[in-house]
């Protein structure tokens, strides 16, 4: 007969009741009930036993089972803690080589999670000080045309929709209605200051908590015409006047100031100079008919005051009845969907169109979480894999503490006091390492720049400690377990030999995982920042150097011009409407001279006549405009470019004879007087047409001067510049940049993705390598008697290196073969042909990053596997 | 002090450690009362009552040897104390005083 294993109660029924009962009667309970449960199992069957066995371990929780916790249970934790914390300094200490590549590792990537909390809290502080906060929501507006339902939603809303909403739909207590676009100069006496502003209803100083004060917030944007300063506009305009009551001057309006509102915080999402009342527009747009109409919904803003604990469900279906019932005043069979947006939403959420201030899409945050927890989880792995190579080096100390007396708690507890002292040390350097980065993310774009501070606040501050210890225990927890489950027994009888550890496997996959994304990183940021240099360098048909485009504001082009021109650097002058191949269109509908049924969006530009002269444009048949004589505003030339007439089959592919031709451009008839070569009207990588006109400006309708300088001292010329500017209008700074600077910053999208995934390729890289190296040391070491004992039968040095290095040749092979075709792949096959005029991969910047993760990974594999074998076996297998 | 009152059930226990002499622990007491009283006494009852009693000194407990039974764990044997025996004794006499008054007929069979 086969011996059969008795049935045993279930051990977590046992060791539940040994945790809770007390110690004088937990031994003679035990007994009693695995006396029950024999009993049970004969008469019931083994699992009838369990069953009852288990719920009269819970049934016996009663009070005078319990454990009560006094001071005699409670010292010894504290007693250990120092106990702990001693211990674990003394062992960073001793091992300086791998604390430091624990610390840096954990460091650099927590660094990234610095940044992410730091994100997270900036955003999260957003309207914070809107009293009503929960209860606010904005009505946002989707553009239906011809049923399309996934049409983008705009933030904004139409004042008339706000106008009704706050009427006729019951169940909300106030409306605030705000208007954007209240932009210009404001002037007292003679002072002028420049200012961009909101208006809005009475109800805004009851909907939001922004104070006024002073003033009267019920009725200061009551009545037409008044406006409601900023403490700092206030400052700037009245100094220290009393502004109350005074009237100052807007586009060319008079309003009274009703009040003084303190400077939104930075933390506001909506930001303003200064607040007008809506109903001055009443005044102002009385003949426009398109103020009032219900598709009107890309100005005004509405944001809804619900009452307490009421439904924004049952709002959303009245509003969804009041789109049915206007659905017959829009035209064109277009449809307006009103929707609405709690407040806590609006600085992250979903990506709406025409915000009123900074937002980030919640995409965006998403795709930086993700990013982040796998930064951090490679590092908290490489901890683990680092800790366990060295493992062998501390399992006597385990084994004597076990000896002496040390449960599998206690040390459980110790190592994870290590790794949190670790990553505590570790979030010094991240600190510092944030502190250098923080200027550079921020920067990045321009929305960061805006929406961001990421001050280190005593709060901040207390979030990154709270991290620390949080990565301190994920990466320490495993090494910890495996420690704390080590066999004492067994460490001292099998005295050098290794513990069986399983996960070779799990720790290969990884280690290829975190070089297949170092070595795709790599290569997609010098294959990227590559696109950026040849968007760059790229010959957009025309010249583009030393030009200084400078924006004219409200300014008379010839008064600007006729200063400039004193200048001895400034070679030529010209005017345009608009700084072409920087991302700006202009376009309007050209009728096709041969055929009057067709009819084309072209691109234009509106220019004087030294335009085409300054950026060398190639005339390849005609010439340039004529100048104007004074007093003509009609417009007559225009110059077309060869794509024009390849659309239009003009001239028969002889350009020469599409000189003189009339088109017909905007109802406008005109004549063509010159052909240019095509050139690069949108921005490179956009792949717009090559059908573009110039037309000849008409005084007024140009926006900016362009500046040819011949200069070696282009700082000092631009110092020179600003001097006349200012003499010129004093109000405004100069806004004016070069049209090469320009175009860099039209590329900013290309550098700021080099500059991120530079900064993550070097994160990864790092994390990587530390693994590498933890994979190394530990091979090398566990076989260091193999290869000693090799060496006494004859083997050589190289062929020891060889034999040690091959596996982790192998990984790298592996992770490139696996790299180099997805990155290839993702690029040729996915982005790149999403970007029109892109220079092909080539090869160099293929490989590039395979090449530099060789040669790191070389390193760290020779520097191990050598000290292997030149180990003199005598030193090795003397002690066998 | 709370409870030198002796309720029914702990009457009936301490009988019982009274009765099974050198052998009362836990399980014999639940198994001897099962018998006796022909009604099924939960050990998780019986236990509590132990307990009781022995806060209140009716009964002292002493562990006994370790045996390869029940799982290596030792017995708790109970024995009445000389407080226990003078309440048995107590409760016995006020049951037989108010026995004696009792009429005759009232306890016949209907």
């Amino acid at each position: 007969m086969k011996p059969r294993r008795e049935p045993k109660p279930p051990r977590w029924a046992q060791r539940l009741l040994s945790w809770y009962c007390r110690q004088e009667i937990l031994e003679d309970l035990e007994g009693d009930l695995n006396e029950v449960f024999d009993r049970n199992c004969r008469a019931h069957g083994a699992f009838r036993a369990k069953l009852i066995y288990c719920v009269d371990v819970i049934k016996f929780c009663r009070p005078y089972t319990v454990k009560r916790p006094d001071s005699t249970t409670l010292m010894p934790n504290w007693v250990m803690a120092g106990s702990y914390f001693k211990s674990a300094t003394r062992n960073i200490a001793r091992n300086k080589l791998f604390s430091a590549i624990n610390i840096i590792g954990l460091s650099v990537g927590m660094s990234v999670g610095l940044l992410l909390i730091g994100l997270l809290t900036d955003i999260r502080s957003y309207d914070r000080f809107h009293k009503n906060r929960d209860r606010i929501y904005r009505v946002i507006s989707q553009f239906q045309r011809h049923g399309d339902k996934g049409a983008p939603y705009m933030a904004t809303t139409s004042p008339i929709a706000a106008r009704e909403i706050k009427e006729s739909v019951t169940g909300i207590e106030d409306v605030a209605i705000v208007q954007r676009g209240f932009n210009g100069d404001v002037t007292y006496g003679d002072k002028v200051v420049p200012m961009g502003g909101l208006m809005a209803d009475e109800s805004f100083f009851r909907v939001f908590s922004f104070s006024l004060l002073h003033g009267n917030p019920a009725t200061a944007l009551k009545e037409p015409f008044s406006i409601v300063l900023t403490e700092t506009l206030a400052h700037k305009l009245f100094g220290d006047e009393n502004p109350l009551g005074k009237v100052v001057s807007f586009w060319g309006r008079d309003y009274s100031v009703t009040g003084i509102v303190q400077d939104p915080p930075q933390f506001s999402h909506m930001d303003f100079d200064a607040v007008g009342s809506i109903s001055t527009r009443s005044i102002t747009e009385k003949d426009s008919p398109y103020e009032w109409l219900w598709e009107n919904i890309w100005n005004a803003y509405a944001y809804v005051l619900l009452p307490e604990n009421a439904n924004p469900g049952a709002l959303q279906k009245n509003l969804d009845e009041l789109c049915q019932r206007r659905a017959s005043t829009v035209s064109n069979g277009y449809y307006i969907q009103l929707g609405l947006q709690p407040m806590k939403d609006i600085v992250v959420g979903r990506n709406l169109g025409n915000q009123i201030g900074p937002y980030m899409g919640s995409t965006v945050v998403w795709v930086f979480l993700g990013m982040t927890i796998v930064v951090i989880l490679s590092a908290c792995f490489n901890y683990t894999n680092l800790s366990i190579a060295r493992s062998f080096r501390r399992l006597k100390e385990v084994g004597i503490r076990k000896t002496i007396g040390a449960g599998k708690g206690n040390l459980l507890v110790q190592f994870m006091t290590e790794s949190v002292v670790i990553s505590l040390l570790a979030l010094v350097f991240a600190v510092g390492i944030f502190i250098i980065i923080r200027p550079h993310f921020i920067s990045m774009e321009y929305s960061l720049q805006q929406l961001l501070v990421m001050d280190l606040s005593p709060q901040l501050i207390g979030l990154f400690v709270l991290f620390a210890v949080f990565v301190g225990v994920a990466a320490g927890f495993f090494p910890a377990l495996f420690f704390a489950r080590l066999n004492a027994v067994y460490l001292f009888k099998g005295g050098s030999t290794r513990p069986p550890f399983r996960g070779i496997t799990v720790r290969k996959i990884l280690v290829v995982f975190q070089f297949v994304i170092s070595i795709m990183f790599i290569t997609g940021t010098v294959i990227i920042y590559d696109q950026y240099k040849h968007f760059l360098a790229y010959d957009l048909g025309y010249n583009t150097e030393n030009i200084l485009n400078i924006r004219l504001g409200d300014n008379k082009a010839h008064v600007l011009k006729n200063e400039l021109a004193r200048l001895p650097e400034v070679t030529e002058i010209s005017e345009s409407e608009l700084v072409m191949s920087i991302g700006n269109y202009y376009s309007a509908y050209m009728k096709n001279p041969g055929d009057a049924g067709d009819s084309v969006q072209v691109y234009y530009n509106r220019v004087d006549e030294n335009f085409l002269a300054l950026h060398d444009f190639k005339l390849i048949a005609g010439r340039t405009f004529t100048p104007r004589s004074p007093g003509d505003s009609v417009e007559r030339e225009v110059v077309v470019s060869a794509g024009i007439l390849r659309r239009f089959d003009i001239g028969e592919g002889d350009p020469s004879k599409a000189i003189g031709v009339v088109v017909n451009v905007q109802n406008i008839d005109l004549e063509i007087i010159g052909v240019v070569e095509d050139f690069q009207y949108g921005r490179v990588n956009n792949g717009s047409t090559n059908e573009v006109v110039f037309r000849h400006a008409l005084p007024g309708e140009t926006d900016y001067v362009n500046v040819k300088l011949v200069t070696d001292d282009l700082r000092t010329t631009y110092e020179k510049i600003e001097q006349i500017w200012s003499e010129f209008d004093p109000v405004h700074p100069l806004q004016a940049k070069f049209l090469d600077d320009q175009l860099e910053e039209a590329f900013r999208g290309f550098s700021a993705s080099v500059k991120v995934g530079g900064f993550i390729a070097i994160l990864v890289v790092c994390i990587a390598a530390l693994g590498l190296l933890g994979m190394v040391i530990y091979t090398a070491e566990t076989r260091l008697r193999e290869m000693s004992i090799r060496k006494v039968f004859g083997a050589s040095e190289a062929g020891i290196l060889y034999r040690l290095a091959r596996g982790f040749i192998l990984l790298l092979a592996l992770a490139i073969a696996i790299a180099l075709p997805a990155t290839f792949l993702f690029f040729d096959r996915i982005l790149l042909p999403e970007i029109a005029n892109h220079a092909p991969i080539k090869w160099p910047e293929m490989v590039s990053g395979a090449v530099i993760i060789l040669a790191l990974a070389a390193i760290m594999i020779l520097s191990q596997t050598a000290k292997v074998a030149r180990a003199k076996p005598a030193d090795v297998l003397r002690t066998e | 002090m709370k409870g030198t009152h002796l309720g029914e059930f702990e009457e009936l226990v301490l009988l019982t450690i009274a009765a099974l002499v050198n052998d009362a622990y836990s399980v014999a007491i639940c198994d001897e009362l099962a018998k006796q009283a022909d009604r099924p006494a939960k050990l998780g009852v019986v236990h509590a009552v132990l307990n009781r009693l022995e806060r209140k000194g009716y009964v002292k407990s002493r562990l006994g040897e370790a045996t390869s039974v029940r799982g290596g764990k030792r017995k708790r044997y109970y024995t009445v104390t000389s407080a226990g025996k003078a309440a048995l004794r107590r409760t016995k006499e006020v049951r037989d005083n108010l026995w004696n008054i009792i009429p005759e007929f009232s306890l016949k069979h209907p």
